[in-house]
C-alpha cells in the first residue's frame, strides 16, 4: 500500500548518500536527446487523440443548431451559446438526476459500512473460514450482472420491488460490497496492527483505540472505496435498464439514452449538453481521487 | 457462526468460541494471528455483507438454477404456474445455432478487444517512462478524461462522432480521400458495427492498462537498472531482465481482468443496436440473454443461457482468483 507509507518519514538518521534521493539513474545522458523529444511529441499526440471525444462533447454542446447542422464541423465555439442546456433542464433531466442522487446514496452509505464491518474481521481477526470467504468475496466480485440479471429480475419482481428505489440500491450494494471489501481489507492490513497495540499498552480501550488511531489512518481508503461505490452506482447502466422499466423512475445514463433516441435526429447540441451534465461532476470528482483509484485498483496486484 | 454444539474433545473438530483456533487458523495468514477471546465477534461483523450478498446474488443464483429447468414464458408471467421440463432448455439452446454463433462471435470479440486494449495500453505505460515530466502529465491527463467519462455519455459522445451526415469521423476520412465515407453509416454493417464498438471499448479501457503498467513499471527499483547498466546489460536486455519479470504478475492480472470484462460486455453493444445496428447480427452474449428474457419473455431459456454466460467468465474469474491469491497472501 504505497498511499499509506509516508516516502519521507523520520527513519532516525538523516539520508546521507548521495544515491538516496535521485529516482532515475542519470547514466543514459549518452542517448540521444532528440529521441526523448520525438517521443515527448507522440505522447502530447496521442493525449490530444484520446482526449478529442471529451473536448468534442464540451465543444458542440455549446453550438447553435445552423452550425452543429453544417457541411463543415466547428472546431471552436466561438459564439457559442447555451441554449442547449436549457433544453436539458426542460427535460425530465431533474428526477432522473433525483432518482440517480438517492441510488447513489444509499448505495454508497451501506456498501461503505458493511464492507468496513467485514474488512475489519477480516483484516484483524483469524477465524475459521477467513481464507474461504476472502476467496468467495474475490470470486463473486467477477459474477457479472449480465449473467444474473434475468433472475435478478424475478427477484425484484416479486417483493414488488421492481422500479424502486430500494430494490435497485439492494443489487448495487450486493455488486459493489465485494470489491470495496477486498479494496478496503488493503487499507485495514496497511495499518500496522502494532500502532494499535501501544496504544492498547498506553492506556486506551480498544474502542479508544480504534477510533482514535485506526480510524484516522483508514480515512484515505474510506475514500477511495467510497469514491468507487460512488462511480458505479453513478454510473451504471445495465441493472438500472433491467430494474427501472417506468420513465419517471429513470436514473440519469437511462435519461440520458432516452434523451439521445428522442432527439438524435435534430438536436445532437441538447444531447451533447446532456452528457457533459452527466459527465463533468463525475469526472471532476475522480480526477480528485484518481491516484487513490488506481493505486487502490493496482494494489491487488503490485505489493507496495 | 453456527454456535459449535458437541465439540469437548474432539481433536480436529470445530473449535467452540474463545478456544485458540490455532490449527485451523495459522496456515490462513503470513502475519502474526492474534487469539483472544474474539470468538463470534468477526463473524458478527460479516453479517450485513454476507446478508446483501446471500439476498442480491445468492438467491438469484439458485432461483436462476431453478428457473433454466423451468417451462417460464410469457403465460408465467401472467400468472400460470411454472412448468418442470427438465433440460428442455438447455437442449433447446445447445441444438440452436444462433447461440454457438453468439457465443463465437463474443470470444472472438473478447480476445480481440483484450488484445488490442493490452498493446495499446503497455505501449503508453512505456511510453510514459520514456518521456520527460511535461509529456508525460499531458498523455496522463489526456487518458484520465477517457477514463473518467461516465460509459453513458462516453457512448453518446461516439455516437456523435461517428454520425453518418455530420459526423466528425466522416468529415475527416473524407477530407483524406475516402470518398466512400461521406454519409456513411456505421452502425448498419455488421463488421463496421463492431469497429466501432472496438474502437469505444478499447478507447474506454486502456487507460487503466496503461495506469496499471505503469505504476509497476515504476515499482521497479532504479538501482537495478543502474547495475544493470555499469555491468553493461543493453536497454533491452535490462528491460527483458529486469523489467518483464517485475511487471508479469500485473500485466497477468490486468489481462485477465481485460478478457472477463470484454467477454461479458453489454451497455456499449446494446446502446450501438438501439442506435441502429441489426440486433440479429450484432447481438453478444449479454444483449442476447437481455433480448431474449426482458425482450421476448422467455426466461426459462434465458436463464439457462445465462448459465452459459456464468460458466465462461466465472472459469476465467477462478484463474484470475488463482493467480491473484498466488501474489497476495490472504
Amino acid at each position: 500500500m504505497s498511499t499509506l507509507t509516508p516516502s519521507t518519514t523520520a527513519t532516525g538518521d538523516r539520508p546521507r548518500g548521495p544515491r538516496s534521493a535521485p529516482p532515475r539513474p542519470k547514466l543514459r545522458r549518452s542517448s540521444p536527446r532528440r529521441r526523448r523529444r520525438w517521443f515527448g511529441a507522440l505522447a502530447v499526440a496521442i493525449a490530444v487523440v484520446w482526449a478529442f471525444p471529451v473536448y468534442w462533447m464540451l465543444n458542440s454542446s455549446f453550438l447553435p443548431f445552423n452550425r452543429i447542422r453544417s457541411p463543415e464541423p466547428t472546431f471552436f465555439p466561438v459564439g457559442g451559446t447555451v441554449a442547449a442546456y436549457e433544453r436539458v433542464f426542460e427535460s425530465n433531466f431533474l428526477s432522473a438526476l433525483r432518482v440517480s442522487a438517492t441510488v447513489t446514496l444509499i448505495t454508497v452509505a451501506a456498501a461503505l459500512l458493511f464492507a468496513f464491518l467485514a474488512a475489519l474481521a477480516l483484516s484483524r481477526f483469524r477465524f475459521r473460514g477467513r481464507r474461504s470467504f476472502l476467496l468467495a468475496v474475490l470470486i463473486i466480485q467477477m459474477i457479472p450482472a449480465e449473467g444474473l440479471f434475468i433472475s435478478q429480475f424475478k427477484l425484484l419482481e416479486g417483493w414488488q420491488l421492481l422500479n424502486s428505489v430500494v430494490g435497485l440500491s439492494l443489487l448495487y450494494v450486493a455488486a459493489v460490497v465485494p470489491f470495496t471489501i477486498w479494496m478496503l481489507r488493503g487499507f485495514v492490513n496497511g495499518v500496522p496492527r502494532e500502532l494499535e497495540e501501544a496504544a492498547l499498552v498506553d492506556g486506551c480501550s480498544r474502542v479508544q483505540a480504534f477510533f482514535r488511531i485506526t480510524l484516522p489512518l483508514l480515512a484515505p481508503g474510506l475514500v477511495a472505496s467510497g469514491v468507487y461505490a460512488f462511480l458505479q452506482a453513478w454510473n451504471e447502466f445495465t441493472l438500472a435498464l433491467v430494474v427501472m422499466t417506468r420513465p419517471d423512475n429513470m436514473t440519469l445514463p437511462l435519461w440520458l439514452k432516452t434523451f439521445t433516441e428522442a432527439n438524435r435526429a435534430s438536436d445532437w447540441a441538447g444531447i451533447m449538453a446532456g452528457s457533459v451534465v452527466i459527465a463533468i461532476p463525475v469526472m471532476i470528482f475522480f480526477l480528485f481521487v484518481q491516484h487513490r483509484m488506481t493505486s487502490g485498483l493496482v494494489s491487488g496486484a503490485v505489493k507496495g | 457462526m453456527p454456535p459449535s454444539p458437541t465439540s469437548s474433545a474432539s481433536p480436529a473438530g470445530p473449535v467452540p468460541a474463545g478456544a485458540p483456533s490455532a490449527g485451523a487458523g495459522a496456515p490462513a495468514g503470513g502475519g502474526k494471528p492474534r487469539r483472544r477471546r474474539e470468538g463470534l465477534l468477526p463473524y458478527v461483523l460479516l453479517v450485513p455483507a454476507v446478508l446483501v450478498l446471500a439476498a442480491a446474488l445468492g438467491y438469484p443464483l439458485v432461483r436462476q438454477a431453478v428457473m433454466s429447468f423451468q417451462e417460464y414464458g410469457l403465460a408465467q408471467q401472467f400468472g400460470q404456474p411454472p412448468q418442470w421440463v427438465g433440460l428442455d432448455n438447455y437442449v433447446e439452446l445447445v441444438t440452436d445455432s444462433y447461440l454457438w454463433t453468439v457465443i463465437v462471435r463474443s470470444v472472438v470479440f473478447c480476445l480481440a478487444n483484450a488484445a488490442i486494449t493490452m498493446v495499446l495500453g503497455v505501449a503508453l505505460a512505456v511510453l510514459m517512462t520514456l518521456t520527460g515530466t511535461g509529456p508525460r502529465l499531458t498523455l496522463q491527463i489526456g487518458l484520465l478524461l477517457a477514463w473518467a467519462m461516465p460509459h453513458l455519455a462516453s457512448l453518446t459522445v461516439w455516437q456523435w462522432l461517428f454520425e453518418a451526415q455530420y459526423g466528425v469521423i466522416n468529415w475527416v476520412l473524407v477530407r483524406a480521400g475516402f470518398e466512400q465515407f461521406a454519409g456513411h453509416s456505421w452502425l448498419i454493417d455488421q463488421l463496421s458495427f463492431f469497429v466501432v464498438a472496438t474502437v469505444i471499448v478499447v478507447w474506454m479501457s486502456v487507460p487503466f492498462v496503461a495506469f496499471a503498467v505503469y505504476a509497476g513499471l515504476t515499482q521497479v527499483p532504479g538501482e537495478l537498472h543502474e547495475a544493470a547498466a555499469i555491468d553493461g546489460a543493453s536497454a533491452w536486455q535490462r528491460f527483458r531482465a529486469i523489467t518483464m519479470p517485475l511487471v508479469r504478475p500485473v500485466l497477468l492480472i490486468v489481462g485477465l481482468l481485460q478478457i472477463i470484462w470484454d467477454l461479458k460486455v453489454f451497455t456499449q453493444i446494446f446502446v450501438l443496436q438501439d442506435a441502429g445496428g441489426v440486433t440479429a447480427e450484432t447481438n453478444l452474449i449479454g444483449t442476447y440473454i437481455y433480448r431474449l428474457g426482458l425482450g421476448e419473455g422467455e426466461f426459462g431459456m434465458a436463464a439457462a443461457a445465462s448459465w452459459f454466460m456464468l460458466l465462461l467468465t466465472v472459469t476465467l474469474s477462478l484463474y484470475y482468483v488463482r493467480v491473484l491469491v498466488r501474489e497476495e497472501e490472504l
